[in-house]
């Protein structure tokens, strides 16, 4: 992995980008690998469109070409700016997240072909996806770009803690206060409508609110810590500590009732009690919070019928296939998926169309059965990477609220891709959140690729060298402690 | 804290390895299932893009045909003459699925057939696209013609069927009013959708729709009727069957009390039988003498014979399914006196009463129908040739006694009125003129006519059945004004086409 890149270290301008390990022992950034990947990704993204618009019967022209490097460029301005920023970020985040977005925009355009012919049938126009899609992502990369640039350091984010949480609290709650010509799209009161488009805030919150967590935690983290009764050999957490992980439920519950889908609440409250469990390194939390999980699960099932309908169509929606808001849908996505087999029909020659919403909550039914299992199976192992190098950048940080957040935010991919495409592969009960990267939505995309440079600015810090002369004001020294004692002086990534 | 990172590491490993466990569970275990599923539109919209086989007549004339548009969906079907055999070939719409000939046999028209897997093969191999077998049907498109443009021109609704006695081959099927399968078969979706919702609306809901008469249903195997005076003919072959001859005594009353009520069953137009005798008693179609006749022989000795005649069947197919015909319960001697003369709950589909004719005229053994002649591969070779078979394998009349039943019918025939009485023709057959309806008596009854020709070496026996009184709506319909006629002028188009 550590392959010294010529191409990389002769544009470079400064000396702590040359490859390898430098004059004084300094770790190599790698920055190379990734212009590298950066490149694979286009050239992986240009042959997606090219089968698209050859399986398509579209006219191969040499637009493609220029589609592939137009993309190419502008990861590379992103790379440029890692490159200056954040030089010793993680190499491999940056092109999976190239990778997913590619393939994104490439189902996207691929669905729009299909429904464009589709609609063309029954003498009604349809407006492409791609396009808009295409803006958000340069959105995102520009966004991607200011939070590299600004927040130059993680732990100064400590300071916003409950600037954060407050702030995210009024934009999740935001869209439900609003009255409906403002906030509600397709019957889902989750939007804020800015005139020429519209955002979700809730994505944003989620990370908002995970930075306030981070940063309420550390800074109490030894009252966590502290011991409450001993009960059947477990300790329990005294009952006045139990504060924030019941404010994290009510949370939940809220955003539950307002938008009337759990997906966003399990996702939330998971992200939460990894949040606690990595902070007291007590598994009770998790024991304590998945039990008020399954309590408010049952609450739920008995006493919502759109709940028990979901239940309903997660155990057979074949059976429930006809009914009103039945398993129709989820039945389509698994017809696709079947039919794509093993090495799927090949990308455009499919008919990802016919799953409703096949462009946002069911892209990887498309995906499933154009590209295959093994298709569906890469995708699920990028996804894969990106968490768990996130995660490295975590093990690796020094701080406690960088080793939290840095922890929180891989857990947050992980566990958002597990709920979606377990909803969409009847894994689990389908629930209404978007596809990280892949799936068509602009405040999806604006919010992970913020999640993104956090995440590098995170691994950044674990694996820029530290500078002995001037040593940085500690975190309580309790909290830091134990990350001091395992950390070896040299070890960036350290075992994972 | 590295410890619980690490764990929640795990904790990620282990949900992508539940993705793609059960991934692997839908995609490569289950995916056939789901692949298969008959919702799954990905299979209708892959059979487009294949060339599907014809649907051809008897004699080479193509009755649908696949023909290349240059679209997405590269195939379009075409059916020249759509309404004329539309009872016949059924539809095919990418947006509705398809019916008739076109679903029963889909998956040799669509080439997905078992006995097509070696030319697939092949076809792969050599780098031709795949296409579907042809179906040969038993249809003589000349009696087709002659029935459905007889039926149109007339302005009846109802249906026409037409038999060859000694194999059961159906040479006619007509429904009227009957519906265009171009339309469905459109690649425009809001043709498509129109016409269905103009043939297919909710009777009950839109008045505009019951002029359209439920084109979309084939009368001629979907729609039972209660046959009228065409059982007598059922019953009077149970009589012989059980001991009686054509000199039997029976009933000549005007009318007779039906056992157990106060109601009186008469004979048409309240005249006493002409005659005393089984024979005159077909020959007049007189009702008294039927009704003594059947409570006489009682409920199971008719249903034997019934069965044999393939009243009762319930699994027919032709190879569309056919809705069974019943006699109904049969419970007292009232009700027997009324199905003896195809009232109360008999009910027979058009295709049934033809074979009652069939059957006596192929010596009191009923032939299996059947629709389809022969089936062809994409390159004509034949697959699997239709081989006559008997319906039930026990006779519903002993030979003898369908000649009996035969001269009656001869004599039945002398007496019936309508046009085209051609003497050439050398017919036997039965009217009826069946009530029906909560008021029978205040509406028009429905006007039957079967019969086969000619008596001495039967190439065809018919059906037909002209709904409410037909156009006019004529109260005082019968078999013998309104149905003959067709039923000849069917019967004329097969024998001229024979020599």
């Amino acid at each position: 992995m550590s392959r010294p890149v010529g191409l990389a270290g002769g544009r470079s301008d400064g000396s702590a980008t040359s490859p390898g390990i430098g004059p004084l022992g300094k770790p190599a950034t790698r920055r190379g690998t990734e212009a590298w990947l950066l490149g694979f990704a286009a050239v992986i993204m240009t042959s997606a469109l090219v089968l698209v618009e050859a399986n398509q019967e579209q006219e191969l022209t040499w637009a493609i070409v220029w589609y592939g490097l137009a993309y190419f460029g502008v990861f590379l301005i992103a790379h440029v700016a890692v490159r200056r920023w954040a030089p010793y970020a993680d190499p491999l985040i940056l092109p999976s997240v190239a990778v997913l977005n590619g393939l994104g925009l490439v189902m996207i355009y691929r669905i729009d072909l299909a429904l464009a012919a589709k609609a063309e049938q029954i003498g009604t126009t349809h407006t492409g996806d791609a396009p808009k899609q295409v803006i958000w992502t340069a959105i995102a990369l520009a966004l991607f770009l200011a939070v590299l640039i600004l927040i130059k350091d993680h732990r100064t984010l400590t300071r916003y803690g409950y600037t954060c949480g407050l702030v995210g609290l009024v934009a999740l709650a935001l869209p439900a206060l609003l009255p409906r010509s403002l906030s509600e799209i397709n019957g889902a009161k989750v939007w804020i409508k800015l005139g020429f488009f519209s955002i979700q805030p809730g994505e944003f919150a989620k990370i908002l609110l995970m930075i306030f967590f981070a940063a309420f935690l550390v800074s109490k983290r030894d009252l966590f810590m502290s011991a409450g009764k001993r009960v059947l050999g477990m300790e329990l957490p005294r009952a006045r500590d139990m504060g924030p992980i019941v404010i994290a439920a009510g949370v939940c519950l809220g955003i539950f009732v307002l938008q009337k889908d759990l997906g966003p609440a399990l996702l939330f409250f998971g992200v939460v009690l990894v949040l606690l469990y990595v902070a007291t390194e007590r598994f009770i939390w998790v024991l304590l919070g998945l039990t008020l999980f399954s309590v408010g699960c049952v609450i739920a099932y008995s006493l919502f019928t759109h709940v028990q309908q979901r239940v309903a169509n997660w155990i057979d929606p074949l059976a429930t296939y006809d009914q009103p808001g039945g398993g129709y849908q989820i039945a389509q996505g698994l017809f696709g998926l079947g039919t794509g087999g093993v090495f799927g029909t090949g990308l455009g020659s499919g008919r990802p169309e016919t799953v409703p919403a096949a462009n946002t909550d069911f892209i990887t039914a498309a995906i499933g059965e154009e590209l295959g299992f093994v298709g569906l199976a890469a995708v699920l192992m990028i996804y894969l990477l990106l968490a768990m190098r996130g995660l490295r950048g975590a093990l690796a940080v020094r701080d406690t609220f960088g080793k939290l957040l840095g922890g929180g935010l891989a857990f947050a991919i992980a566990l958002q891709v597990f709920i979606i495409v377990g909803g969409v592969t009847k894994l689990i009960p389908m629930t209404g959140i978007t596809t990280p990267f892949l799936s068509y939505g602009g405040s999806s995309l604006l919010a992970n690729y913020i999640l993104v440079a956090l995440l590098l600015r995170i691994s950044d810090a674990a694996r820029r060298p530290r500078k002995p002369q001037k040593p940085r004001p500690q975190q309580p020294a309790i909290a830091e402690q134990h990350t001091v004692m395992v950390q070896a002086p040299d070890g960036p990534g350290g075992k994972s | 804290m590295n410890t619980p990172l690490r764990r929640v590491g795990l904790a990620m490993l282990a949900m992508v390895a539940l993705l793609l466990a059960n991934a692997t569970y839908i995609q490569v275990v289950d995916a056939d299932d789901y692949r298969d599923d008959p919702r799954n539109q990905r299979v209708l919209l892959e059979e487009y893009s294949r060339q599907r086989g014809q649907i051809i007549a008897r004699d080479g004339k193509i009755l649908a045909h696949s023909r290349a548009t240059g679209g997405r969906y590269e195939y379009q079907r075409r059916y020249p003459n759509g309404p004329m055999f539309a009872p016949v070939t059924g539809y095919y719409s990418l947006r509705y699925g398809s019916g008739g000939m076109e679903h029963a046999e889909n998956e040799i028209l669509a080439g997905n057939d078992a006995r097509l897997l070696v030319r697939r093969l092949s076809d792969m191999f050599t780098g031709r696209d795949p296409r579907g077998g042809h179906v040969r049907l038993t249809i003589d498109p000349r009696a087709q013609e002659a029935a459905y443009r007889a039926m149109v021109e007339r302005g009846h609704r109802g249906a026409v069927v037409a038999l060859r006695p000694d194999t059961g081959e159906i040479l006619a099927m007509v429904s009227v009013p009957s519906y265009d399968p171009n339309q469905l078969a459109s690649h425009d979706g809001r043709k498509q959708e129109r016409a269905w919702i103009r043939w297919n609306c909710d009777p009950d809901s839109d008045s505009g729709c019951r002029e359209h008469g439920n084109p979309m249903r084939n009368r001629a195997i979907q729609e039972f009727y209660p046959p009228g005076s065409t059982f007598k003919l059922v019953v009077a072959a149970a009589a012989l069957e059980n001991g009686a001859t054509k000199d039997t005594k029976v009933e000549s009353a005007a009318s007779v009390v039906l056992p157990g009520t106060r109601t009186s069953l008469s004979n048409f137009a309240g005249t006493p039988c002409p005659g005393s005798t089984l024979e005159a008693a077909l020959a007049h179609s007189c009702n008294t003498a039927f009704s003594k006749l059947a409570a006489e022989l009682g409920a199971d000795k008719l249903r034997e014979t019934a069965e044999n005649f393939g009243i009762g069947i319930d699994d027919l197919e032709i190879p569309m399914s056919v809705v069974p015909s019943h006699l109904g319960e049969l419970a007292s001697d009232a009700e027997l006196y009324q199905a003896a003369i195809g009232q109360r709950d008999v009910r027979l589909t058009p295709l049934q009463d033809a074979l009652l004719s069939a059957t006596i005229a192929n010596r009191g053994m009923a032939m299996r129908p059947q629709l389809v002649r022969e089936l062809l591969a994409p390159a004509l070779s034949s697959l699997d040739e239709f081989e006559p078979e008997e319906l039930t394998g026990e006779p519903a009349l002993s030979a003898e006694n369908a000649e009996v039943l035969r001269d009656m019918m001869i004599k039945s025939e002398q007496n019936t009125r309508g046009a085209g009485a051609y003497s050439h023709l050398k017919i036997a057959s039965k009217t009826g003129t069946a009530e029906h309806g909560a008021r029978p008596k205040e509406t028009p009854p429905h006007a039957w006519y079967t019969a086969f020709a000619p008596y001495d070496d039967p190439k065809v026996a018919v059906a037909v059945i002209v709904e409410s009184g037909g156009k006019h709506g004529d109260l005082a319909a019968t078999g013998g004004a309104l149905a003959s006629e067709i039923g000849r002028i069917t019967m004329a188009a097969v024998l001229e086409g024979d020599q």
